[in-house]
């Protein structure tokens, strides 16, 4: 039995963790918060200059997930035999205190509503029959109204920059004409268009669309928030995807949050620890703690817990619920089961354009949660019914510091050289000149697209890999192509002198290969019915309910936007009702 | 000014300059371009490789040096140092494959689900040097640092159209991993080896650590006016 009793563990040091950690020990619970890597500070692993160092950050990913450690395995269909993604290059999982949220680039959307019924809203719009064979499509069990004072909590604490179109019902602003109401405008005010953002801005409005400046979780000016944590101004190093911000600019647990919950004395973190399993009593429906291993000594501890919060990344809640027994495994060929289903990713390609050569676009400057977008072609806010596909994408300028070694190594291909003289000409008038303009698109869920455990390869600690089995399907494919199509317009009125549109073609695996987004979600959804989901609408399992499964696992369909800001309102919601209901009388908060 | 502080008309002394270039807390307090060039001159005077050996080495020199060759836009990548960073790259955790999956079985499979050998980035350079210079013996009868740069440039060809198999190593395998150390060999910052002079960076027009661009998240497309400097603190 365990060496320890605390009223809670957490696993994971991200977000959905920290947030977790600082809700339950303001309600006055003794809280363990487990992390498989290190200790990750600022002032220590975050100091100029070595923070900006493109080898040592991005280039060798430091930041990211060990994976001699553990990974994962791929396929694209049930008939193939995954194999191990040995090195990182489609997503790139964090690792250490502040997990992939000290690595993100700070875009800090909430959620279109419609996304949270879009099986409810497909079907009002255009009946039943319009969603394809074998897509999983549902909703998600709660509305933007209920989730929106914890959209607004989470923007205090990160100190989101925005600019707001609708504050309680009145119009305040040129921000998001698609986006819902707010109870309060953003804490601090929108980011600066970078040029190239401004171009994409004129050229989107004069293409009639209704562009608007990205949510940002990088702070325009100097703020300090809820928890009294301190942010500075952002420069626009372009130093935030990958990296960790030297500025104290982009929010992260490790700068919004965990300064003030060290300070508790009813909170612990305990670095390089591995969790191996949730303990589950011999009845299987109680969590009675964790079993985590030392990574450094190797020794093993338990450690007993009347509550347990999974806050890994998304798969690896995944996994852990699969490796100790929680809910019953989803199997695609009876259609039984909920732990793996829904397993889902983002559509995502990246387009160029190159502007005349006196025109500098200076790609190195930027801000990973600045930019400019549309929203003309993202969630329900077009007419699916002539085109007939389910989802949409947002399309935006995010210029986010480009950096040498990345342009170069992406640079060629499609036709033209990957090297020599020619590249050396092509990739300098491309770093000088051109702009990227993103379709940052939802991915649909399909019985046949899951996780489950692989059945060869193991981890460092002799338990079975993850296997992902997923490849890219007509709906989303065809959902790209359109809104790629409408990219065309715009750069024409930017002045293209020459661009690049890229989208999936039909047929066109998914590639292990090329980095694509970290933005998995679903596997361990949340729904209103046991049958079809593994988490009720407050996060917490069906079958073990003292256990919590926090992030973008919960997401039924991959949205448009990027999940953060989702994860992190849905944290804060889960909080909020743990505090509320659940610790005056623990058990299921709906009943199966 | 006090008597004792360094500038840059009365250096410090060299042996301690040297003991701090390499080094990412030494903060230079501005440079010059004879301190570039004094010191580009010392790092190819002196450096001897550790993991290649000279053959290899010249066979790093001569491929980068026709991925990146030097040119009307700049230098290649011998001038650069690529070859210095590669073998430099090859003593680290990188060279030793330390973050990669390496777990068995090996099994090949569709080339889109990602590498799937037993090989770390050290192995791959050592059975792909052998097995491009016996390629180059079969193809032109000579090896590779010996032919002309048209020949040299039809073997990378080869290797990256996928058509050549390196013994163990599919040649398209080997190339991946040469261009892309010859590319961050040119572009990594010059406290690697690599990117001397910083003269990769001055090529691009990126500004290397400045990292602080307050005032230049919109010029209306005007050039950045203020020229590259590394996390030693060189100039260029």
């Amino acid at each position: 039995m365990g060496e320890k009793h605390v009223d809670a563990v957490i696993v994971g040091a991200g977000w959905a963790g920290s947030i977790l950690a600082k809700e339950l020990t303001e309600a006055g619970l003794s809280v363990v918060m487990l992390e498989r890597g290190a200790e990750r500070t600022t002032q220590v692993e975050g100091a100029y200059p070595d923070s900006i160092d493109e080898l040592r950050g991005a280039v060798r990913k430091r930041l990211f997930q060990n994976l001699s450690q553990s990974t994962v395995t791929i396929r694209n269909t049930i008939d193939q035999t995954a194999l191990p993604y040995r090195q990182l290059a489609a997503f790139l999982p964090g690792e250490g205190v502040g997990g992939a949220g000290l690595h993100w680039s700070g875009v800090h959307f909430r959620v279109a509503p419609e996304d949270l019924r879009l099986r409810s809203s497909v079907i009002e719009r255009y009946g039943e029959k319009f969603i394809p064979e074998g897509m999983n499509l549902q909703d998600y069990g709660v509305t933007y109204e209920e989730l929106e004072p914890f959209f607004d909590k989470a923007e205090k604490v990160f100190g989101t920059s925005g600019e707001a179109y609708k504050v309680q019902g009145k119009i305040v602003g040129n921000g998001n004409v698609f986006s819902p109401d707010r109870s309060s405008d953003f804490p601090l005010p929108v980011m600066k268009d970078t040029f190239s953002a401004s171009v994409f801005r004129d050229a989107a409005k004069s293409a009639g669309y209704h562009p608007y400046a990205l949510p940002a979780a990088n702070a325009s000016r100097q703020y300090t928030n809820t928890y009294g944590c301190q942010m500075g101004p952002c420069n626009f190093c372009g130093y935030c995807s990958g990296y960790d911000c030297y500025l104290y600019s982009k929010a992260s647990p490790n700068v919004n949050i965990l300064p003030a919950l060290r300070q508790d004395p009813r909170f612990s973190l305990i670095p390089n620890a591995h969790v191996l399993r949730v303990d589950l009593d011999s009845t299987k429906k109680k969590a009675t703690g964790v079993t985590y291993l030392d990574t450094r000594t190797r020794k093993e501890t338990s450690l007993s817990a009347d509550l347990v919060i999974l806050g890994a990344f998304q798969f690896n809640n995944v996994h852990l619920m699969l490796v100790s027994g929680i809910g019953k495994p989803y199997d695609p060929v009876s259609n039984t089961g909920t732990v793996g289903r829904n397993f889902v990713y983002q559509t995502i390609t990246s387009s160029r354009v190159w502007l005349p050569s006196s025109t500098y676009t200076n790609q190195f400057v930027g801000a990973g949660g600045a930019g400019v977008a549309i929203d003309d072609f993202n969630s329900m806010n077009f007419d699916h019914g002539p085109l007939g596909f389910v989802g949409g994408s947002p399309v935006w300028v995010n210029q986010a510091g480009m950096k040498p070694i990345a342009a170069a190594t992406g640079a060629g291909g499609g036709g033209t050289p990957r090297w020599g003289s020619a590249y050396k000409d092509a990739l300098i008038n491309t770093y000088k000149h051109s702009l990227g303009i993103d379709a940052h698109g939802s991915n649909m869920a399909y019985r046949d697209v899951y996780l489950d455990l692989d059945p060869t390869w193991k981890d460092a600690y002799g338990q079975p890999l993850l296997r992902m089995t997923f490849t890219w399907k007509d709906n989303d494919i065809r959902m790209n192509q359109y809104v790629v199509s409408k990219i065309e317009p715009i750069a024409r009125a930017m002045g293209a002198t020459k661009m690049n549109l890229v989208h999936l073609n039909p047929g066109q695996p998914f590639d292990t290969r090329k980095y694509q987004t970290t933005h998995l979600g679903g596997g361990a959804i949340m729904g209103e019915n046991p049958q079809t989901s593994a988490l009720n609408r407050y996060l917490q399992s069906w079958d073990v309910s003292n256990v919590f499964v926090i992030g973008s696992n919960a997401f039924p369909q991959g949205m448009g936007y990027n999940p953060t800001g989702m994860v992190a309102a849905l944290a804060y919601w889960t909080a909020h009702h743990i505090r509320t209901t659940y610790l005056k009388s623990p058990g299921p908060l709906v009943q199966a | 000014m006090p008597p004792m502080e360094p500038t840059l008309n009365r250096p410090l002394r060299r042996s301690f300059v040297k003991g701090l270039v390499g080094t990412t807390s030494f903060w230079m307090a501005s440079g010059s371009t004879q301190w570039t060039e004094s010191l580009a001159a010392e790092a190819v005077q002196s450096y001897q490789p550790t993991f290649f050996d000279m053959k290899e080495y010249q066979f790093l020199e001569a491929a980068s040096d026709r991925l990146f060759p030097s040119d009307h836009n700049g230098p290649g990548g011998k001038a650069l140092g690529v070859a210095e960073f590669i073998d430099r790259q090859m003593q680290t955790p990188y060279g030793h494959g330390e973050n990669w999956y390496m777990s068995g079985p090996f099994q090949q499979g569709p080339a889109n689900l990602g590498y799937q050998l037993p090989f770390v980035p050290r192995d791959l350079y050592r059975k792909g040097i052998a097995g491009v210079e016996t390629y180059a013996r079969q193809q032109y009868g000579k090896e590779f640092t010996a032919l002309a740069a048209v020949q040299q440039d039809e073997i990378l060809t080869a290797l990256e159209g996928g058509s050549v198999q390196l013994g163990e190593i599919p040649g398209r395998v080997f190339f991946e991993q040469l261009r892309t150390n010859t590319l961050e060999g040119v572009f990594a910052d010059p406290l690697y080896g690599g990117n001397r002079g910083l003269a990769g960076w001055v090529m691009l027009g990126f500004p290397g650590a400045r990292a602080d661009f307050m005032d230049w998240a919109n010029q209306e497309g005007a050039p950045y006016p203020i020229g590259p400097v590394s996390i030693s603190g060189e100039t260029a």
